[in-house]
């Protein structure tokens, strides 16, 4: 069985590689790896949809440096092994120029070790909790203060002053809470309560009954996935509405606010860099091309727009590198800048983007409306100056 | 047992595992040293459940400690002396948790990942076998600790990194973990635990021992009735299962680099039981190759086709207890003798259901 | 800690422990007659979940909020028609191979997962409750939403309604003489074959009436099942294999633990508590609250 296999495998590799070698010239593979099946199926598909997009038109208008993009998608499965192991694959035996991948901070700490050992690129696309500076991963989605801070300075700002922190219980809720509280003191406003639930978990009595107890003005809350149906309707429940008792989230955008049901959700805010109904001429172009790909009903997301940014972002460090060469990419995209759908970004030294922050309310069909915006484009700071003082990337 | 046919295919297979790193790539190698450190978990499976009759559901908590215990020593190696490791830090952790200090020293990391699964399996054991719970509440209740200890240490971020898991090692016994010729190293290392956990429980089972296992999964009260004590028996092989989880643990946590409580769970630990069904809960290489096989198609058809995944595996399951309740090893073994069911209905059950 | 927030909570725990009730009922029931250990049992508050919102695209148009009174038998017939189909084709083959049903039942609960993925996509689907359920009853500081009270009720109507059926009536009769000695019971001309697949349709169905329930506070999606039946689970081992009065003590009890683990530590770490006193009751009680008599030294 096992020498079978040893000599199917022995063969197929041989004819790979003299396929890989013979066709070398004309393309170039990259790996997009995505959770497909499983919990976090729903967010990932459509976040893999987005860079299939990207590579699409990239292939039409020509490709990259006259290559045309081969893509290899693998399944991370909702399972950060499993993302660790296909990311290896995707290195050492399909040599992928570069992945687009991974959407929570486990997954993506497991597919670190692998990247950083096989000198590979990952293009990250998901806002996170910072305190983490790979030289293998170029992180376009937020970090803590393009998106958790500027929420805060904007609920400051409209005379919130009793803040309670609600959360999933893992890591981007834990950090992110850790440094608005940091902030929450520094600017004198009061915390009025932090609860974590665990992920997935529906139950939400009990911290209902602790947030009716400490009366805050504004909740700031970090729940992922269906906890927040549960959430929102628990809340609605106990009498709770937009008016009296303002909700801002960070995990939720249009996909998840069709999902919440716009009942539910009218009226409450969200913070991203991005949202489906900015007006912007690339985004527009974006919207169209998705929507007449996969559906004109389809909403699309922040860490959707990421990726599909990235794919444009890679192809430009590319060229301008003129080498596939992982590392001589990396080196080449700092300092790159693009009208994206975000809006004008630039990669900063550390691997992440110069983008603007936006805070929007929900509204019919699980769209928001911009209400807020940052002054120009924020700079990204992995590691915030006043919750880990002294900390920078290398 | 003469050398049989059996025998001279297990010691081919052994020979051409040996050699893998010649002729395998990369990725097929690093693929392959991973499910073999799962495969010495599902020879623990094997013991407690084929053996002993006791269907445990919370194998991951023991595979965690072994892989947390030898983590927390790459951790702590990985961070320079007289600072703390990154993610404690960034929960506002403030000093070393005393339960983290010993394990800057290897040899106590390393008698730990033993040593903590064993101690931990021998207590649930103790707990649950002396009062002769037993069948599916012993099933229930392993799940129930394993969640809460998967719950635990989500919620513990500051001493255990929560769900992220304990990742970011540079360097083990001085060998550097990302160095170019670290993977054939790992496999061979896996493959000698492999071995010597299949020879030490074969040997083990063949003993005494083995055979009061089988008596107490046969009628327990029986054996009790013949003056042994079964729970001293069953505390016995779920710490062995345990000990065997550990050790897979901690190999596992060296091939992938990272260890999260994602890792372990029920879905995990669940998965691990269904493939040594499949392979043959009665039967040492059965138990390990059908983990081995098991999870290697899984990586084949999950990468094909990801919807129809779950479907297979759940077919799998409703399949294998159904059509070949002994597994593969149990169909070739039934066609020279047929075996005994291991969980057979009570005599008084099976007459009634064949009358009515 | 003031009196409102303590009064809060303890609605809070009968609260929970109605929902723990309503999603264990069931299990308790083919638990305790057939021993069978259903992992799939979670799958039939989902269906139930799904039915309900299923009722509310069809029925919602023309009736309006009443949709609901139409979820309530489509959900009890549909969940109750899948167990009788699990039943007669995988479960009956394996009575008296309690692990074995574990395993095969895990397997079906994936495949269910799967098929509701496929059908209805991961997100899970919308489901708002009846505007007359969205208000709320004030007492004092305290406030009882209207929807947690409808569960309450609902929990309340199930128990009595499976209590009448098992106590006073012929069928519940049957139940009880297998239940204490199913061989006996066939001896004296009771159908064992016919009442284990009732009994099992009818565990099914009341978890597919209870998903209506949840699908009211809860969301409706492939996993939801999977978020309940560990501490379904928990109910039924402490209440006592078979005791469908110990089942509804303990779910109210776990209610209560859990109300008051998470009002006076934290939401996270509730859990976890949880289990472990679950565990150290066992010590004490491995039998559970209430546990089924029996001369015979052999438990299968």
């Amino acid at each position: 069985m096992s020498k079978l296999r040893s000599v199917c495998t022995a063969t197929l590799s041989l004819v790979l590689l003299a396929a890989s070698s013979a066709s070398a010239q004309g393309t170039v593979k990259v790996g997009v790896l995505h959770s497909l099946t499983g919990t976090m199926a729903i967010s990932e598909i459509t976040v893999a949809n987005a860079a299939q997009l990207a590579i699409d038109e990239i292939n039409a208008a020509g490709g990259v440096m006259g290559r045309k993009i081969v893509v290899v998608k693998e399944d991370g499965a909702s399972d950060w092994p499993t993302f660790a192991t296909k990311a290896e694959k995707l290195l050492t035996q399909d040599r992928v120029a570069t992945v687009f991948g991974g959407w929570t901070s486990a997954s993506r700490k497991s597919m670190l070790p692998v990247f950083e050992k096989n000198g590979g690129l990952l293009f990250y696309p998901v806002q996170f909790e910072g305190n983490e500076c790979s030289p293998n991963i170029i992180y376009t989605g937020a970090q803590p203060n393009q998106q958790a801070l500027p929420a805060l300075e904007w609920a400051l700002s409209k005379g919130y002053k009793k803040i309670f922190l609600l959360g999933s219980d893992y890591v981007y809720p834990r950090t992110a809470n850790l440094i608005l509280k940091k902030h929450i003191a520094a600017k004198k406003a009061t915390l009025s309560g932090e609860e974590y639930v665990a992920l997935g978990g529906t139950e939400f009595s009990s911290v209902i009954n602790k947030i009716k107890a400490a009366k805050p003005d504004v909740i700031i809350n970090t729940l992922n996935g269906d906890s927040n149906v549960s959430f929102f309707k628990q809340y609605q429940a106990a009498g709770y509405k937009a008016s009296t008792l303002p909700v801002i989230s960070f995990s939720i955008a249009e996909q998840e606010a069709q999902a919440i049901g716009t009942g539910l959700l009218n009226g409450q805010y969200a913070t991203w860099n991005y949202f489906q109904s900015l007006p912007n001429p690339a985004n527009k172009k974006f919207v169209a091309a998705y929507q007449k790909k996969y559906g004109a009903g389809a909403a699309i997301t922040d860490p959707m727009a990421h990726a599909y940014m990235d794919v444009y972002l890679w192809k430009a460090a590319v060229e301008k590198a003129k080498s596939f060469e992982p590392m001589a990419v990396r080196k080449a995209i700092v300092g790159i800048s693009m009208d994206s759908p975000l809006g004008r970004i630039t990669v900063a030294p550390n691997g992440s983007l110069t983008q603007a922050v936006y805070t929007g309310v929900s509204g019919a069909g699980g769209q928001f409306r911009v209400v807020a915006q940052s002054k120009g484009v924020v700079k990204p700071e992995p590691y915030d100056k006043l919750a880990f003082p002294g900390k920078t990337c290398p | 047992m003469k050398l049989s046919t059996s025998t001279m295919a297990v010691i081919a297979v052994l020979i051409a595992l040996a050699f893998a790193p010649l002729y395998l790539g990369a990725y097929p190698l690093t693929l392959l040293g991973r499910v073999l450190a799962l495969s010495i978990a599902a020879v623990g499976v094997m013991v407690v459940w084929g053996r002993a009759g006791i269907l445990s559901l919370g194998q991951g908590l023991f595979f965690g400690l072994g892989g947390y215990a030898l983590a927390m020593h790459l951790k702590l190696v990985a961070t320079p002396r007289g600072e703390l490791p990154d993610f404690m830090l960034y929960n506002g952790v403030e000093a070393l948790p005393w339960f983290w200090a010993p394990f800057a020293s290897a040899p106590f990391a390393l008698a730990m990942v033993l040593i903590l699964p064993a101690a931990a399996a021998g207590l649930v054991a103790w707990l649950m076998f002396r009062r002769r719970i037993t069948g599916v509440y012993v099933s229930i209740i392993t799940q129930a600790l394993l969640l809460a200890f998967v719950t635990w240490l989500n919620g513990s971020q500051g001493l255990t990194s929560g769900t992220n898991g304990v990742t970011d090692f540079q360097t083990f016994l001085g060998v550097n973990l990302r160095g170019p010729n670290v993977a054939n190293g790992l496999y061979w290392v896996t493959l000698l635990f492999v071995a010597l956990a299949l020879c030490g429980t074969a040997l083990l089972l063949r003993t005494p021992f083995g055979a009061i296992l089988t008596a107490i999964r046969d009628n327990e009260n029986r054996t009790r009735f013949l003056g042994f004590n079964p729970a001293a028996f069953k505390i016995a092989a779920f710490m062995l299962g345990g000990l065997l989880a550990g050790v897979s643990g901690a190999l596992y946590t060296l091939h992938l680099g990272t260890i999260s409580p994602a890792m372990i769970g029920t879905a995990f630990s669940i998965e691990l039981v269904v493939w040594v069904a499949l392979g043959g809960r009665a039967s040492l290489i059965g138990a390990a190759a059908g983990l081995v096989l098991g999870q290697l198609v899984k990586d084949r058809i999950s990468s094909a086709a990801p919807d129809a995944w779950l479907y297979v595996m759940g077919s799998l399951f409703v399949l294998v207890v159904l059509v070949m309740p002994q597994g593969v090893a149990g169909l070739l073994q039934g066609r020279r003798r047929p075996a005994p069911l291991p969980t057979p209905p009570s005599p008084l059950t099976r007459e009634v259901s064949d009358a009515v | 800690m003031d009196f409102t927030f303590i009064s809060g909570q303890l609605f809070t725990g009968l609260s929970v422990g109605s929902i723990l009730l309503l999603a264990a009922l069931g299990l308790a029931l083919s638990f305790g007659l057939m021993r069978v250990i259903n992992m799939a049992h979670g799958e039939f508050l989902m269906v139930g979940g799904y039915l309900t919102y299923l009722a509310a695209q069809w029925a919602g148009p023309t009736l309006g909020d009443a949709y609901l009174w139409v979820a309530f038998p489509l959900a009890f017939l549909g969940a109750a028609l899948l167990g009788a189909v699990m039943e007669f084709t995988v479960i009956r083959r394996l009575y008296g191979r309690p692990l074995d049903t574990l395993l095969a039942t895990f397997g079906i609960s994936l495949i269910l997962q799967q098929a509701a993925r496929q059908l209805f996509g991961s997100t899970g689907v919308p489901v708002t409750a009846p505007a007359w359920l969205g208000g709320a009853l004030q007492l004092g500081d305290v406030t009882l939403p209207f929807v947690r009270l409808f569960v309450i009720a609902l929990a309340l109507i199930v128990l009595g309604g499976m209590w009448w059926l098992l106590n006073r009536s012929r069928f519940g009769m049957h139940v009880r003489a297998v239940n204490q000695n199913r061989e006996m019971a066939a001896a004296l001309g009771v159908n064992t074959r016919s009442l284990d697949l009732l009994v099992f349709a009818l565990g099914a169905g009341v978890a597919g009436a209870a998903g209506v329930g949840l699908a009211l506070i809860a969301p409706v999606n492939p996993t939801v099942g999977a978020a309940y039946i560990v501490n379904a689970f928990l109910v039924v081992v402490v209440g006592g294999v078979g005791s469908v009065l110990g089942g509804a003590v303990a779910a109210v009890l776990l209610g209560f633990v859990t109300a008051l683990a998470e009002g006076f530590t934290s939401v996270s770490l509730a859990q976890a508590i949880l289990l472990v006193l679950v565990v150290a009751f066992l010590q004490w009680k491995p039998r559970g609250l209430i546990p089924t008599k029996s001369r015979a030294l052999e438990e299968a």
